[in-house]
This record gives C-alpha cells, structure tokens and sequence, in this order.
C-alpha cells in the first residue's frame, strides 16, 4: 500500500475547510473491523457454549463425572502458558509502537514458542484420553459403547471445542510468521502497525476464549473429587 | 468525453492489460455489484426453472414428471439457491456495494481488496453448492433448513451444502463487515447519521445483523458436520443429543436473516417513495429507528418456527408477543411512506409503480405473517401452502419486488442508459398480475389443509395447484420480458444523463453517467438533509466539478 496518501479536503459553504477520511491509511477503520470481526468470534464460541450449558443442566451428573477425568495439570499449564503467550504478544505490540523493532520480534518469537508448546501439551492431552479409550470414533465414544449419554456429549463437545480453538491457535501462529515477513520486508512499522496491532487483538480473543473454555470443561468436576464425591 | 468507471478501474493485483483479468480482478465497488449482480441473477433463474419443475409437477395429482425423491431435491435446490445464493447476499451485496458508497460521498468501500476477496469466497460458495449436484449421491434432499436429524442420516451430500451455506455465510460476514466499517469511516464531511439517505440506514442495521447473527448458523453446521463425521451425538436423539437445539441454533441465525432481507429492500423503498411523489419523507428519524428496532427484536423472535416442536408454554407466548412487536416498527415504516405521498407530486415510473405493488403484496405478506405468529392458529398452519403463500409474499414480493424496484431505478446511474419506459411497465403488470394468481390461491389451499413440500395431493385441491400454475407462466414471463427490457436499454437506450429521476441524494450527483472511477470528482460537505423538495423540484444544487452548492 502506497504511504504517499494525501487526504482531500472538502469546503463548507462558509469556507471552513474539512479533511475528508479516504479508505487509504484508516488507522481506526482498521482497527474497528478487526473489532467487529472479533465479535463474530465470540458468537461463534458463544453458540457451543450455549449448547454445552444446555446439555450440562440435562446430564449434569455425568458432565461432572467426565470432567473430574481430564487431566487438570496439564490444562492448568496451558492456561498459564497461553497467559503469559498473551502477556508476550502485548509486550511485542508495546515494544513495536516505542520503535524497538528488534525487541518487538523476539517477543513475537516467544508467543511462537509457547503457542507451539501449548499445541505439544495438547497433543499429550489427548494422546493420553485416546489411550484410555476416550476420542472421536474411537473406545467408549463409539455409539456401541455403554457410557453414558451425557459423558459422551461432555467428550464430544470437549475435542470440538478445544479442537476448534486448537485450529485457531495454529491460524495464529501462521498470522504470527507472517507478521514477522512483513515487519523483515520493512511493511510493519512503528508508524505503519495496523497488522501488528490487530493480530495482537486475535492473540488476545484466543487466549481469553480458552479463559472460559479451561474451567468448563476442566475445573467443574474438580470440586467432587476433592470431596469424595457423591456419584460412584 | 470523460472516462467512466466501465474504462477503467483499480485492481487487487497488478495491473492486467485485458478487460476480462480487469473485471476479474477489480476492486472497484461498483463492478464488484455488477458482478454480483450478473451471478445471482443467473442462479435467480436456476432456481426460478426448479421452482417451475414442480409446479407443473403438481399440475395433477399423483406423479407426472418427477418422482418424490427427486422433488424433494427440487425444493431443496430452489431453497438453498434463493435463500443463500440469491436473497440473504442480494440486495447489499449488489446495491449495498454499487449505491451505498456513492450514497455516502465515500471513493470506495474501507476494504476494497476484502470485498474482492469477498466476492470470491461467494463464488467459491457457489460453486460447493452446485458441485453436489453432479456427485453419485446428489443433492441434499432435506429443504434448506437442514433440520437434524434426518439430515444426519439421510444418504444424499448433505456435507456440500453445509460447508457451501458456512462459506456463503462468511462471505456474507465479510461484506456486513465491511459496510459497517464504512459507513462509520468514510461518510463526507458533514454528513451526520442522521443525514444519511435511508438505504444507508438499511445496509448499516443489516449488516449488525449479518455479522452478529450469521456465526451463530456458521458454528451450528460446523456442529452438524462434526457429527456427520464422527458421530458425537449432538443432535442426535439416538445418542442422547436434542434435535429441536438444532431447530433453536438454526433459527437464532436464519429469523435474523429474514429481517436481513427485507432491511435494504425497505431501504430502498424509502429511497424511491420521496424522489417520486417529489416530496421530503415523512417521519425521517422514524424510518431509521425502525430500521434498527427491527434489527434488534428480529434477534428474540426465531421461537416462532417452533410452536409444533415442542417449547414450554410460556416460550410460546413469549416468542408470540414479541413476533407481534415486530410488525409496529413495519407499519411504522408503511404508514411514513403512506403519508409522504400525500399531497405529493406522484409520478407513476417504473420503480415507483414496482414500489407501489410492493406496499399491496407486502401488506399481505406481513399481515398473514402476524395471523401464523398466533400460537393456535399456527397449529392449524404450520406447514401448509398458507406458510409457503405467507413467506412468498413477503420475500419475493417484498424484497425481491423491491430490488427490481431498485433495478429499475438506479439502472441509468450504472449503465447510464435508460430503459423503455413502456415496456418496463407492461411487465411490472405482468408480474404483478402473476405473482397473485399464483400465490394467492395458496392461502386458501394452505387453509384448507394441503401441507408443503408435498409432491402429490387429494384431488380437491387440484383447482389451486392449476391456478397457481397459469400465475406463474405469466409470472415467469413477466420476469423474462422484464430482463429482456432491461438488456435492451442497455444496448439501445437513450443516454440518461446524470439525474434522470429529479432525486437528491449524492450518488445522483456525479460528474458523468456512468460515474467515474473514484465517483465524486470532489467530495462534498454535507449540510442538507437526504430529501430536500421545494415546489416538486430539488432543493440542493451542485456544480459537479467543484461539488460545491450552487442553490
């Protein structure tokens, strides 16, 4: 995109001169569609929470029970990870707008890191439910088996959802690498960083997304085996 | 003679010596609409020839031509392609994209390279969508609802469509997307919401709707995809899943969708009720808040697709009442232009006269929808030619009316050629006559019990179904005649000139017909209202080099 834009400028009938807003270099019009795009993300995640609160208040009892069987460590880490991932990309951001260009890289560089190691942690998540029988079209999750309805909805929507965040969190990387061509190429710049910025934002609705996603499915069983619990 | 937007234009990449790589790869708005425009207007017709396959199908009672199997294909082919091809991206897609920034004083939309790709992905969507129907399984034969779970089960390629209508439904985001960060960005200097010309009004409530609402359905047929494939049992009663939660997810999305329809065409309405009875509208701050009342209730109404599904009594009374709600900002909306034309100095063109049906075939469409948002007599209605006679009336006859209204009236400011007046009328006649006798008959068929998406029936009803099948070779006729008008201006039409009409809004103040490239030679500032009338004529003049008021 050519930087050489000079806005117009339309005249009132009293004379006063107004600058026009073109659609070249519109900082803030970029800024509010990443926004309003980021909006239907949340409608996105909002609908599957709202099938997987309808299916929790029909088959609470065993949504409790599946929960208390994901492995809370490892998605406790991540959650840290994706924190702190989100903490990296924000410094990045920072880092760029006050002209430190090398600086900015290496933090893009660690929010690649983490997000790679929170996809290995997830790979090991799931390696481990695979192995006791737990995936899609696999073990207890074939419609011949006998878990209950409610668990297999529970591990159902588990692999969707993560699944779909997982998906995202590799769209992010890509956004990531390309960003960091682009900062090389000399197109993102302290005074250019739309691209910087609004990929930031998509960090940040991804890590927060996995806010909401870890205690659904993660920490809603823990309580119960804490107490004993009261199912078998 | 000054170049316009057909000489030249701005392109996504490089720079392509041919006209066909500088069409394909365009980024102006305004060729961006018109290939809109040339695309669904083809599948229009596609469907349109589907729609008549069954009707000469249902000419007799028992089977003619084709068997049940394949008419449940037809039905579904026709839905998919009117809803998803045609009617949800139609209106904003091509005059959302050809008018709406020339309406505004804007050069371009804020992401003229996104719009390419947009318009794209709608072809990519497309091109899913068809691509099933030359596939060993066929097309989807569930209706364009796709309701769970016989679409789960049933053995045609149900996985094209979903993925074609999720594709189509990004596309759509996109494009509302798009237009929001425009109209907020790039109206002229001066240019208040509150000065806005009302179909700009329309385009920004639908495109709220288009991108708050269209996730919802892109995730439910991610869901029912994932369960085609692996089997989760979400909606599937067999595995403890809830079909009627697919009901509920589709339906949050595609009520919504209805009023996404019908938001632009109104907008369009309000553009050619004040430019033809010469005359300011009435109730401008009215027309614009309804616009935006309509987009939020039609958020909370989607129940009404379910009484017969099994909801909680008190949903039902809930979701009625507000369906009822719905209809005051509409009547809002009707009374206003009603009142516009009074005491106005009407001229009977064609887009006024294609308007004037709309408000009689509307009033229909919209009053027997409130009847069927009543609780019993829905029982009663539910799935009978009454709810096909109702939704027909209010999308074809609403909307689709509106955007040839809109076709006829914003023709000279794209092709800058006008039509043959005469003509155009003979086949506004001919539409509207068939348009009645083919769907009218189909309240009473409906009343008396004959059920949708049925491909034989008891013989008493045969009577209608004939009806209905003279309605709509006339029809059918009428649409041919009408492009056929239309080309011909095209090709042979006197030159236009730029504001043929006497209307007052910007995209009719141009410095050539066609616009040019960047429109505007200048941009305005805007100090006036959209629909400035004194003594029948424009109040606001321009000199169009300098764009600066000569009043």
């Amino acid at each position: 995109m050519s930087h050489e834009y000079i806005p117009e400028i339309a005249t009132d009938r009293e004379g006063n001169k107004h600058e026009v807003q073109g659609w070249q270099d519109d900082f803030y019009g970029g800024k509010l569609g990443f926004w309003l795009f980021m909006f239907t993300e949340v409608m996105m995640f909002g609908a599957m929470f709202l099938v997987l609160t309808y299916y929790n208040t029909l088959h609470h009892e065993d949504f409790l029970l599946a929960s208390s069987h994901l492995n809370r460590w490892l998605g406790g880490t991540n959650t840290v990870i994706l924190l702190v991932s989100a903490l990296t990309m924000g410094l990045s951001l920072l880092k760029m707008r006050a002209g430190d260009i090398k600086g900015s890289k290496l933090m893009i560089w660690a929010t690649i890191l983490l997000a790679l190691i929170f996809l290995t942690i997830k790979g090991v998540e799931w390696t481990e439910e695979y192995e006791r029988g737990v995936f899609l079209l696999h073990g207890e999750l074939l419609a011949s088996s006998s878990m209950p309805f409610g668990e297999k909805l529970f591990y159902g929507m588990y692999f969707t959802m993560t699944g779909i965040h997982g998906v995202h969190i590799i769209i992010g990387i890509g956004l990531m690498v390309w960003l960091i061509k682009r900062i090389n190429a000399g197109l993102v710049t302290p005074e250019h960083h739309i691209l910087h910025w609004n990929i930031a934002l998509y960090w940040d609705i991804v890590h927060l997304i996995w806010v909401f996603v870890f205690p659904y499915f993660y920490m809603i069983g823990a309580g119960d085996v804490v107490a004993g619990g009261h199912h078998g | 003679m000054s170049k316009t937007y057909f000489d030249e234009t701005h392109t996504a990449i490089g720079h392509p010596k041919s006209t066909f790589m500088q069409w394909m790869l365009t980024i102006d708005h305004k060729r961006i609409g018109l290939m809109y425009a040339a695309v669904m207007f083809t599948f229009f017709f596609v469907a349109v020839a589907t729609a008549f396959l069954m009707r000469l199908e249902l000419l007799a009672p028992g089977q003619q031509y084709i068997d049940g199997d394949t008419f449940n294909q037809a039905f579904t082919l026709h839905g998919v392609i009117m809803i998803f091809l045609f009617i949800v991206p139609g209106i904003p897609a091509i005059f959302g994209n050809i008018v709406m920034p020339l309406m505004i004083g804007a050069k371009d939309v804020s992401f003229p390279r996104l719009n390419w790709f947009t318009f794209w992905l709608y072809i990519l969507g497309c091109i899913i969508a068809l691509a099933s129907l030359f596939t060993d399984s066929g097309f989807a034969d569930t209706g364009w609802t796709f309701y769970a779970p016989y679409s789960l089960t049933t053995d045609t390629n149900v996985i094209f469509t979903l993925v074609a209508a999720f594709v189509l439904g990004m596309a759509s985001i996109l494009t509302g997307l798009n237009f929001l960060v425009t109209i907020h960005r790039l109206r002229a200097p001066g240019m208040t919401f509150f000065k806005m010309p009302l179909f700009v009004w329309g385009i920004y409530a639908t495109a709220w709707i288009q991108l708050l609402a269209t996730p919802v359905v892109g995730i439910t047929l991610i869901l029912a995809m994932l369960e085609k494939f692996f089997g989760i049992g979400i909606f599937d009663p067999a595995k403890g899943g809830d079909p009627v939660l697919f009901e509920h997810l589709f339906w949050i999305y595609s009520h919504p969708a209805v009023y996404l329809m019908i938001l632009p065409a109104f907008g369009i309405m309000s553009e050619i009720i004040p430019t033809f009875s010469r005359k300011e509208i009435f109730g401008y701050r009215t027309i614009a808040l309804s616009s935006a009342s309509i987009a939020g209730i039609g958020y909370l109404v989607w129940g009404h697709h379910l009484y017969t599904s099994g909801m909680a009594d008190l949903a039902k009374t809930v979701f009625s009442f507000l369906t009822f709600f719905v209809a005051i900002p509409t009547g809002i909306k009707f009374y206003d232009w009603i009142a516009t034309m009074y005491g106005g100095k009407i001229v009977l063109s064609t887009p006024m006269l294609w308007a004037l049906g709309t408000i009689i075939t509307f009033t229909i469409g919209g009053l027997t929808g409130v009847t069927i948002a009543m609780i019993g007599v829905d029982i009663h209605l539910q799935d009978t030619y009454y709810t096909v006679a109702h939704f027909h009336y209010a999308m074809l006859g609403g909307v689709v009316f509106l955007l040839f209204a809109g076709m006829h009236y914003w023709f000279p400011l794209v092709t800058g050629k006008m039509y043959d007046e005469k003509k155009a009328k003979i086949a506004f006649y001919m539409n509207f006559v068939g348009f009645n006798l083919l769907w009218f008959p189909m309240f009473i068929a409906g009343y008396l019990g004959m059920p949708r998406r049925y491909f034989d029936y008891l013989p008493e009803f045969q009577i209608y179904h004939q009806a209905s099948f003279v309605g709509a070779v006339i029809f059918i006729s009428g649409l041919v005649y009408m492009f056929y008008v239309l080309i011909q201006g095209w090709r042979q039409g006197e030159p236009s000139g730029t504001n043929p009409w006497h209307a007052t809004t910007l995209e009719w103040h141009m410095p050539s017909s066609p616009p040019p490239l960047e429109n505007h030679s200048k941009v305005p500032y805007v100090d006036f209202d959209p629909y400035e009338y004194k003594n029948g004529e424009p109040v606001v003049k321009f000199d169009y080099e300098t764009m600066k008021r000569i009043d």
